[in-house]
């Protein structure tokens, strides 16, 4: 049994079939973590003792054929944003580096009800602030198929360790692509759900009319089977809109013939490396070659999306990181990292008295337009499919210095944060030079994953890159 | 456009040492400069968003048996804290 081929779906089935036991498997993937972990440094805290009686425990299940859970034994990570019981967790921030949670969020909960054993938390951008990794204050997590280049952010650790096989689902969230980019960048399946489908009880708040709670898995059938674990209401969450979640298995390998995909021109026409052009063309032939009909569509506001996005999550970010006083929880404000400040002065600029209307009300009305860009195109098509990032994984410290540059990496993916459509980050290929991991996104409209699922999974049989895997060291 | 960066540094309740004004204040009026290209579009008569669900006065019964934290849990991460309170400076003088 090769670690690296592991999927959810053929570990539930090695389980039933009794061709390993979970202590096994489990040990397997902290050893794993302890070898190759100092190189990539995905890993802000491993809970080894827990995962291992979690292990025992259910080792005990299996011999008494008690083996339904959805996610049995299933090795997980789960990003240091998310609050976990008894379990340190610092938002990779040193405000929190001593913080333990009394309560597990909504989403660990019910990952651990379905059967799976967290193997640690994650390395992030703290306070999910970044698309690199870079500015989180436990150093950066290096990109597992190039250690000189990122993995993108925030979710930097949880990507990086599902590409190395550390573990086989991690968590994450998307605020502005978190979950989209690092994924793309490590040939990986991400999601960002539709906002409102998934709980954001117990996830360190950063934008909180834009965080999606998301996960990135090595496939796209893993990938569904974690959203039918975490989505729909859990009373605590006041944005989850009832009644919305589905089966996102049941219709997942029907056939695309007839899927009607748009192509918005704005994410092609202008800034694209040549490398992602390439990939991107290559990967519209496929659904076309699958029978989907394929055409331009426009998003005239795109251009706006970052300016829109930069002054509106800012501004909720400052009032959201107001409540670290260093009072209840935590250490006082000096411990705060430079972006952590940068975005609380810009958002309590943006806010301020004099300049509300100028930037905030103002930024409120694009986001109506922007919104609205998605809804028309979405009267006459089914899905949009678009590059995630205009540029490969960059090398590690090409952008620190630059905050707008870093900024400008989100361009393709802000959209659908302001908007709350759904979108799934995809293997599609990689660079011809240093063999780069480059991704392609399906958006949806909302509520949508299910038929997103579907196209996700037709591009994927068709390429078969996650076959994939990145040469540890 | 100019940034008082003393001012908001203020009401942002974060201390800079004067290197960092320096700092800040450059970078802030760069991003700044860049989100005012919000002014080139048209939004008259366009409602904003807040939120994108829909969703008004989504409310649940006022029922306090729904579990909240303990005392103890509550005080678990503080830093200073004193017969069962949290313990912070004073506020207020004595004459």
């Amino acid at each position: 049994m090769n670690i690296e081929e592991l999927t959810i779906e053929s570990l539930i089935k090695g389980y039933k079939d009794k061709q390993f036991s979970v202590t096994e498997i489990i040990k397997l993937h902290l050893e794993r973590i302890k070898y190759h972990d100092k190189d990539l440094n995905s890993f802000i805290t491993v809970t080894e003792k827990e995962a291992l009686e979690e292990a025992v425990k259910k080792d005990k299940m299996l011999s008494n054929g008690n083996t339904d859970h959805p996610l049995f034994g299933i090795p997980i990570g789960v990003k240091d944003l998310f609050v976990t019981k008894d379990i340190k967790t610092t938002a990779a921030s040193n405000v929190l580096k001593d913080f333990t949670p009394v309560y597990d969020a909504t989403t660990v909960k019910r990952l651990k009800e379905a059967g799976a054993i967290i193997l640690g938390k994650l390395n992030c951008d703290a306070w999910a602030h970044g698309s690199s990794g870079e500015n989180s204050d436990f150093g950066p997590t290096k990109n597992p198929w190039h250690t000189d280049y990122t993995p993108g952010g925030s979710s930097s650790g949880s990507a990086a360790s599902v590409a190395a096989s550390f573990t086989l689902a991690s968590t994450g969230s998307d605020t502005g692509g978190s979950i989209r980019l690092p994924a793309s960048f490590t040939s990986t399946v991400g999601l960002k759900p539709t906002y409102g489908l998934v709980s954001r009880y117990g996830i360190i708040a950063m934008a909180s009319s834009l965080d999606s709670i998301g996960h990135i898995t090595k496939t796209v059938y893993d990938n569904a089977i974690i959203l039918n674990v975490t989505a729909g209401t859990d009373g605590m969450d006041a944005t989850v809109v009832p009644n919305k979640k589905t089966d996102y298995l049941k219709n997942i390998i029907k056939d695309i013939k007839g899927l009607r995909i748009g192509i918005p021109k704005e994410y092609i026409d202008k800034g694209l490396d040549a490398d992602v052009k390439i990939i991107f063309k290559e990967a519209v032939k496929v659904f076309s070659r699958r029978g989907a009909q394929v055409e331009e569509v426009s998003l005239p506001h795109t251009e706006y999306a970052v300016a829109c996005y930069y002054i509106i999550q800012p501004s909720e970010v400052s009032s959201n990181l107001a409540r670290y006083d260093g009072i209840r929880y935590g250490n006082d404000r000096t411990f705060f990292g430079d972006e952590a400040k940068r975005r609380i002065m810009l958002g309590t600029f943006t806010l301020s008295s004099g300049y509300y209307d100028a930037f905030y009300k103002k930024a409120m009305q694009v986001r109506t337009l922007i919104k609205k860009d998605f809804e028309k195109v979405f009267e006459n098509f089914d899905v949009l499919v678009a590059p995630v990032s205009p540029t490969l994984p960059w090398k590690l410290g090409d952008k620190v210095n630059d905050p707008l540059k870093m900024y400008l990496s989100d361009i393709l993916t802000v959209s659908a944060n302001l908007s709350g459509h759904p979108a799934l980050s995809v293997p599609a290929g990689f660079s011809q030079d240093k063999n780069l991991p480059i991704g392609i996104q399906i958006i949806g409209p909302h509520f949508s994953e299910h038929i997103i699922y579907n196209v996700a999974y037709a591009f994927e049989q068709e390429t078969l890159y996650y076959k994939q895997k990145p040469n540890l060291i | 456009m100019k940034i008082n960066i003393k001012k908001i540094a203020k009401l942002a309740n974060l201390t800079l040492n004067s290197e960092e004004e320096v700092k800040f204040e450059k970078q802030l009026t760069d991003i700044v400069n860049y989100i005012d290209k919000l002014n080139e579009v048209n939004t008259t008569a366009v409602e904003p968003t807040a939120q994108v669900t829909g969703l008004v006065n989504v409310s649940r019964e006022d029922n306090s048996a729904i579990s909240s934290l303990n005392q103890e849990d509550a005080l678990k991460n503080t830093k200073s804290k004193h017969n069962g309170l949290f313990k912070v400076k004073a506020i207020l003088e004595e004459k």
